[in-house]
């Protein structure tokens, strides 16, 4: 990762470490349909990794999810995504990716908003995706560890968020 | 997703009028349902056939009862003869 600008992001007045994730529900696509379902309904059945991406077709979207399917964090606990996408646009996503995790669609990018990881885009007029984030919840939605992208493009550091989910698996 | 799910789910397709008219039965028989969606492209709807024996939709599987079943005229007959008549109480919606 050189040899292309890399502008700092303001500050992200995100969800912090402690706090209760805020809850939402939004389309949940897999590889053959989508329906609705809450974020809830995920952390009751254990710790969830919370990946906020930009849109999909981009290639931070392609990079960050070559990368998580590789590394098989499903091994400890719940994967997903969320970004503006269409269900359509995840649905194709996940099966080109062959990804075994779903995507919430957040097309109104009111998520990312709740959150605190917003990212209006320059050049692409009334957009907004998220920035790159990575949220680790237990069982209760508390914040476990907590990664937001300080610069455009940044990509979530693995190594350290496969610790951070190791620890939070045992 | 969760102990709560409604035992009614329903396979359906965006903007497909044949849909609608189960949704709109559903609706009117005050039943509570799941909405899966899947793709226009028949080819590529395996978990229809997979739960339904076949690939059209409207399909719906209903727990309550165990009957698995599609087609719009065949299902909204199913709906009222089950639950507008009152034969299996539908629970509050």
């Amino acid at each position: 990762m050189v040899d292309f600008d890399v502008v700092p992001l303001p500050d992200a007045d995100h969800v912090a470490e402690g706090e209760q994730a805020p809850d939402f529900t939004r389309p949940l696509v897999n590889d053959e349909f989508w329906e609705d379902a809450s974020l809830s309904d995920l952390t009751d059945e254990g710790p969830v990794c919370l990946v906020f991406y930009p849109m999909d077709g981009a290639f931070p979207a392609t990079y960050i999810w070559n990368e998580l399917r590789d590394r098989e964090w499903d091994d400890h606990l719940t994967v997903v995504g969320v970004s503006i996408s269409t269900p359509y646009a995840h649905k194709q996503l996940v099966e080109e990716r062959e990804m075994p995790y779903d995507l919430f669609a957040d097309p109104s990018n009111e998520v990312a908003e709740a959150y605190g990881v917003a990212h209006d885009l320059d050049g692409m007029a009334g957009v907004s995706e998220p920035r790159p984030a990575v949220f680790l919840l237990d069982e209760d939605r508390t914040v476990q560890h907590a990664w937001v992208a300080e610069e455009w493009p940044d990509f979530p550091p693995y190594d350290d968020l496969e610790a951070e989910i190791r620890a939070l698996a045992e | 997703m969760s102990d709560s799910d409604p035992p009614i789910t329903l396979y359906r397709l965006q903007a497909c009028p044949y849909c609608e008219r189960v949704v709109r039965t559903l609706q009117d028989l005050g039943l509570d349902y799941t909405s899966r969606f899947v793709e226009p492209m028949h080819s590529e709807r395996d978990v229809v056939k997979r739960v339904a024996g076949s690939r059209p939709v409207p399909a719906i599987v209903d727990e309550r009862t165990g009957v698995t079943m599609s087609e719009s005229a065949n299902v909204v007959e199913y709906l009222e003869k089950t639950y507008g008549d009152g034969l299996v109480d539908g629970g509050s919606a």
